[in-house]
């Protein structure tokens, strides 16, 4: 047997060092498709209840939309359930191409890729398009699938402080000498909110001859007056060199990702890119219900124009209770509560009161900025907020945080 | 010299990874080991000691220990300066 008890022991006190430091992660099973309203046991074993979700990607409601579960009926029914290849073999449909035509239309792009994920785009792109005589400078706050990508590429790694513009310029100066120079960026941070501002960013890359990339996939759908993504927010459509973006989230929430930008980049991808090359490609079904959600948002803004009143309408409803948010405009509106026991107990008090919003605490954010992480949807109506407002001010009010600094909650709570 | 190399180095290093509110950096302070500097940041700081002493410190030298804290770092930087 080469699985020996020693290696099992071995596995096991991981996973109890994991407990011991409050980081072991539980799924809470979901009985219900996902929206606002949703079915929820946990712990598991626990009766189910009925509860509002206040901390799902599903931005603009589309996850359970009739229209696009029709469209993936009809996926399913005219091409199939899978496609067992890859596809440069025998996987690509016309299906495919079209998605990647009509998401180069959406925003403002040269050409597509898909990939089976955001995190397999995010893991391909950079080896695909640099090499060692290259650098890549990103943000320190980039999402972690950005960082893996980066360990996997052979040119130099730099970063810059926090949308930092002076100190992104210092960086681009230093490296004159490279070939190339990528600045690489998160367009709306998911765990704060908060967006990159790429119009300066544009401007430093035009200035010392550098690229952009943005992973938009807090953003696709949603951002900008027409939901075209942080690009359209800054001003700056057709100027984005590399935009990477995710179909599970807003659009749609099921699976897939993508490359869009400079054609040139995009069929180095198609040429080299590992998760591109040795993985299926999205799924008929799926493509077909991204299509769906395509048409949706090319008809109208109505869908990302309710969202942001509901974001406006819920992080002002929190500001006028008293809590501590993290300044921003978008619909991630994180509730600061400092200490990691806290989050953990006041998202369980709130699971209580029927309100479903998750605490994250370190290593998912740093040290003393743990905090619920609320995200609003279009599938949300007035009265879910209110009644989630209802909540956070009951378990606001148990926990006395209300009107408090960040100083005094950590004076009370610690770090 | 090695007092004059380690302010110089902690000046850099507070200047391009202390974050506000965070603990001071001290010369003993783990950098890498301590989460301040990641090992993507080490470039930049790589890059600067060689631009500023005129050296070339070596990929299998610039290890994470051997960044770990300004002690460290001047320690390294003495070893090509006086080669």
């Amino acid at each position: 047997m080469s699985y020996s008890e020693k290696t099992r022991t071995t596995y096991q006190g991981v996973l109890q060092g994991l407990k011991d430091a409050g980081l072991f992660k539980q799924e809470r099973f979901i009985h219900s498709p996902q929206a606002a309203d949703i079915e929820v046991e946990f712990p598991s074993g626990a009766s189910i209840r009925k509860v509002i979700n206040m901390c799902a990607n599903n931005y603009l409601g589309l996850s359970s939309h009739p229209e696009v579960v029709k469209a993936a009926h009809k996926g399913m029914d005219e091409r199939g359930y899978g496609m067992s290849s890859v596809r440069f073999i025998c996987g690509t449909q016309d299906i495919h191409r079209t998605l990647e035509s009509k998401v180069t239309e959406f925003l403002g792009t040269e050409d597509t890729i898909l990939f089976p994920s955001c995190m397999d785009a995010n893991a391909g792109v950079f080896e695909a398009i640099l090499t060692k005589d290259d650098v890549m400078i990103s943000d320190r706050l980039v999402h972690a699938s950005l960082i893996d990508g980066i360990r996997l590429c052979s040119a130099m790694q730099d970063t810059y402080k926090h949308a930092d513009m002076a100190h992104l310029e210092q960086k681009l100066e230093m490296h004159q000498d490279r070939r190339l120079r990528l600045v690489i960026t998160d367009g709306v941070f998911s765990m704060d909110g908060d967006t990159a501002p790429l119009d300066k960013m544009v401007a430093l890359g035009e200035k010392y001859d550098a690229m952009i990339l943005i992973d938009d996939s807090h953003a696709s759908g949603f951002i900008g007056k027409t939901g075209r993504g942080t690009h359209e927010k800054y001003g700056v459509v057709g100027k984005m060199d590399v935009i990477t973006t995710t179909f599970g989230k807003a659009l749609g929430g099921a699976t897939g990702g993508c490359v869009s930008g400079r054609k040139e980049l995009v069929e180095m991808c198609r040429q080299k890119a590992r998760p591109y090359l040795f993985s299926n490609s999205i799924a008929p079904v799926v493509v077909e219900g991204i299509l769906k959600v395509f048409d949706i948002l090319m008809a109208s803004t109505e869908r990302r124009d309710k969202l942001e009143k509901n974001a406006a309408y819920w992080r002002k409803g929190l500001q006028q209770a008293g809590f501590v948010l993290k300044e921003g405009d978008t619909p991630i509106v994180p509730v600061m509560l400092f200490n990691a026991k806290l989050a953990g107990d006041f998202s369980r008090a709130l699971y209580d009161e029927g309100i479903y919003a998750v605490g994250f605490f370190f290593p998912v954010v740093p040290q003393s900025q743990a905090r619920i992480r609320t995200q609003i949807s279009a599938g949300h109506e007035i009265h879910h907020l209110d009644k989630a407002l209802d909540a956070f001010i009951k378990v606001g009010k148990k926990f006395d945080i209300l009107g408090k600094t960040r100083q005094e909650i950590i004076d009370r709570f610690g770090m | 010299m090695s007092d004059e190399l380690k302010d110089i180095v902690l000046k850099y290093v507070i200047a391009e990874y202390s974050e506000d509110g965070a603990d001071p950096i001290e010369y003993d302070t783990p950098l890498i080991s301590g989460g301040i500097v990641d090992s993507f940041s080490m470039v930049s700081l790589k890059r600067f000691l060689e631009n500023k002493y005129k050296i070339s410190i070596p990929d299998d030298q610039a290890t994470p220990e051997a960044f770990d804290s300004v002690d460290k770092i001047a320690v390294l930087v003495r070893k090509f300066t006086q080669a």
